[in-house]
């Protein structure tokens, strides 16, 4: 697009309802679609990008993949796991995605809950990291799931309320259509339906604080579920009473960080996407979000080490296992810590730019250790997951990163809508008869 | 107060879930201090008499209808590998060299847990305990998470992975339908020819454990295995050395284990209801003086 851009300078790219700087006719949805660009012009601009093909060659070898997977059973793609029942779909997919998406509802109460209206620019961007994260969380546990058509079960079917994963279950769940609430005004505005986005509006303090609490709770139960395998992950990974807090304190700057991470992304690749007051106040932004993240962090550390002096396990950091979990805090919390807070002092964005990628790193690589590298660590070896796995995580994160993408290019997340809010009203079939009851409600 | 109604509203939705998550936090804790059914029976197996003879697998092959094995029950060339349990097999030998030319060997199958942790780490309820002491399941609910398979602390569970269609956990269930359920005991016991197992009222058999060990000073450890770990087992374990030696878990901890989880449960109840009122009333004291804020119409100030 980028190159596509500087080589039509005269490209109308759609930020608004209607043609010609919001003042001709509206915009269909085939033209909202391809931007504004003719279909032709779209796929040109799309070949020119070499990440497409990339993406074009990662799916044709891995969608096969994912449906071979459910044809031939989940032994096809994973082989027979028993002692290390859970592999790369949960281990990074659900753990390693879940604590990276925090940043919505961090950001929906930064604005909604403490009043920081300064975070707005980055509000809806941090609220669809978060929805996109869980929702393919959510794929990757259809992928795993042995019976996935089964999924709604523990809601409807069966429960299991003494079971952390039931409440997994239900927080996701709710979780996500608190998302999609919270994202839908972006879609809204992008669709011309100022109705649904004015009762959404309304609702957003209410959906903020509903975010706290579901996400207080889950992201600390991902962590409470690994106290069900109490001599299986190793020691200095394990402390049955700090468990949840490890997991819940983590996600905080996990998910901060992805939102320099993506946004920094955005901003390099596609600038002509994000708006004045986006690109201008994303420095300033940035590091106040670093502020956040590294006061994460240094809890994190110290609740870490607290852990490890709790129990008295100070003698496994001699062994070998010691060495990566001093790996593990190194990067993935003292360096990340470093290079935030020398960002932060020095109001160096590139610092913190890399300190963000640190944290995600060092996040992502927790969750692997506590599930995965680390588990049955007494069998002596650790379970390599088969190339089939592999390849099929690498396609649905593609998939994720698409959509993102996908995304961005259209709806008002970097950018405002150009469409003055009172005007919407223009466009719509009988304004009148929707918004009434709306109006009356609000007094 | 507009924001106080549509706080309201807001919230609604997670009010279901506060209300189905406390019953979780409520059960979890009755669930801890659950003694075990009275009636319920058990396996007292003494390693010390098990010469290895596979015969226990092949009967528990048939009457629990599982695939051919890869190689015949005779075969001792298995010995070579510490084997688990699969989805072919709910029960294993294993061969065990310890000090002085000395050889045990170790059967093992579900162990029948007091408060079993894959029961409590289910959450569509797949497990149940019977009153009898078996631990069964349910396989018209279960979803396939393997959570279980990752809670059991002898790593028991097995699942189908093969299966595209049903796909479920294989385990030991007692010989529940076919022999338990009528007071008859499981299928590897009564073939054993070395006696190896004994079936019986747990209660008595913790007696009768003990008592063994007692009458034959020196010959066994000082420990019924399965009397204590994760809560009580309903198949226990006599052994002449250390249970380290011959793969058991020897620290395994004596608390069951939905104990690990259950200050996160009851935590959930405390968030649930302290959190909506703590943080509108942060959002009251954020947002007073600024005038009206809330009501940002983003798109209107351009
Ligand atoms: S041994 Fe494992 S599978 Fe058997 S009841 Fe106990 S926890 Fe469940
Ligand atoms: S795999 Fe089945 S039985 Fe095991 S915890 Fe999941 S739903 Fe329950
Ligand atoms: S009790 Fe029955 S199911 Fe369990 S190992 Fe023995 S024969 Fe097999």
């Amino acid at each position: 697009m980028k190159l596509f851009l500087a080589r039509n300078p005269n490209t109308q790219i759609i930020d608004s309802l209607r043609k010609d700087n919001d003042t001709g006719r509206p915009w269909t949805l085939m033209e909202k679609i391809f931007l504004g660009l003719t279909p032709k012009q779209y796929m040109a601009q799309a070949m020119s990008n070499p990440l497409n093909w990339v993406f074009a060659a990662i799916l044709l070898v891995g969608i096969p993949f994912i449906i071979a997977r459910f044809i031939f059973g989940l032994s096809w793609a994973v082989g027979d796991p028993y002692d290390n029942a859970w592999g790369l779909f949960l281990g990074f997919g659900l753990f390693g995605m879940v604590p990276l998406s925090s940043s919505g509802f961090q950001l929906g109460s930064a604005v909604e809950v403490f009043g920081r209206h300064d975070f707005e620019p980055i509000e809806r961007l941090g609220i669809l990291n978060g929805i996109l994260g869980y929702f393919f969380a959510v794929i990757f546990l259809m992928c795993d799931l042995g019976q996935p058509w089964r999924l709604i079960y523990p809601m409807f079917v069966s429960w299991g309320p003494e079971a952390v994963l039931f409440l997994v279950a239900w927080h996701v769940a709710t979780y996500l259509s608190v998302q999609a609430a919270e994202t839908s005004t972006a879609f809204f505005e992008w669709m011309g339906w100022p109705a649904g986005r004015t009762f959404v509006k309304k609702m957003a303090l209410g959906l903020a604080v509903a975010g706290i609490i579901l996400s207080t709770l889950h992201q600390g139960a991902l962590g409470a579920l690994s106290t069900y395998a109490p001599g299986k992950i190793h020691p200095l990974w394990y402390s049955s009473s700090f468990q949840w807090l490890y997991f819940f304190v983590s996600s905080l700057p996990g998910g901060l960080c992805m939102v320099i991470v993506v946004s920094t992304i955005a901003v390099k690749t596609m600038d002509w996407r994000c708006d004045a007051t986006f690109k201008n106040s994303l420095s300033k932004l940035q590091v106040s979000l670093a502020k956040g993240a590294s006061m994460g962090l240094i809890t994190y550390l110290v609740i870490r080490l607290i852990g490890v002096a709790h129990d008295n396990k100070w003698a496994y950091l001699t062994t070998g296992w010691g060495g990566w979990w001093l790996f593990e805090i190194g990067f993935g919390v003292i360096l990340s810590l470093v290079l935030l807070t020398a960002g932060i002092r020095n109001n160096s964005v590139t610092l913190v730019r890399l300190g963000a990628w640190t944290t995600i790193i060092g996040v992502v690589l927790n969750r692997l250790n506590v599930y995965m590298i680390t588990f049955n660590w007494q069998n002596g070896h650790v379970h390599i997951p088969p190339f089939r796995e592999i390849m099929i995580v690498i396609t649905v994160y593609s998939i994720y990163i698409m959509t993102y993408r996908a995304i961005l290019y259209r709806w008002p997340i970097l950018f405002k809508w150009k469409t003055r809010y009172s005007e919407y009203a223009v466009l719509e079939p009988k304004p009148a008869a929707v918004t009434a009851p709306e109006a009356a409600g609000s007094k | 107060m507009i924001e106080r109604r549509d706080f309201l509203k807001g919230c609604l939705a997670c009010g279901v879930t506060a209300a189905t998550v406390s019953v979780a936090g409520g059960k979890a804790m009755a669930a801890g201090s659950f003694e075990g059914y009275p009636d319920a029976m058990g396996v007292l197996v003494d390693l010390t008499r098990c010469v290895g003879c596979r015969s226990c697998e092949a009967a528990c092959n048939a009457e629990q209808k599982l695939p051919e094995p890869d190689l015949p029950f005779d075969d001792t060339s298995v010995f070579k590998d510490k084997r688990r349990t699969t989805e072919k097999a709910y029960t294993v030998v294993n061969e065990y060299k310890v000090a002085d030319k000395e050889t045990l060997y170790r059967k093992m199958q579900c162990n029948h847990c007091t408060e079993p942790a894959c029961l409590s780490s289910c959450f569509v309820n797949a497990y149940t305990k019977t009153k009898e002491g078996a631990v069964i399941y349910n396989a018209k609910v279960c979803v396939g998470c393997r959570n279980c398979m990752i809670a059991c602390p002898f790593n028991i569970p097995a699942y189908s992975y093969s299966s595209p269609l049903n796909p479920l956990v294989q385990k030991c269930i007692f010989c529940y339908d076919t022999r338990l359920k009528d007071g008859k005991p499981p299928a590897c016991v009564d073939i054993c020819p070395q006696q190896v197992m004994t079936f019986g009222r747990r209660a008595d058999l913790i007696k009768l454990g003990h008592d063994r060990i007692q009458a034959n000073p020196g010959k066994y450890v000082d420990k019924l295995y399965g009397e204590k770990a994760v809560g009580g087992t309903s198949w226990m374990y006599l052994s002449s050395v250390d249970f380290d030696k011959v793969g058991f878990d020897g620290h395994i901890q004596n608390e069951p284990i939905i104990s690990n989880v259950k200050d996160f449960l009851g935590f959930v109840p405390m968030v649930l209801s302290i959190w909506p009122a703590l943080f509108t009333g942060v959002h009251l004291l954020a947002t007073k003086n600024k005038d009206g804020h809330h009501d940002h119409e983003e798109g209107d100030h351009q």
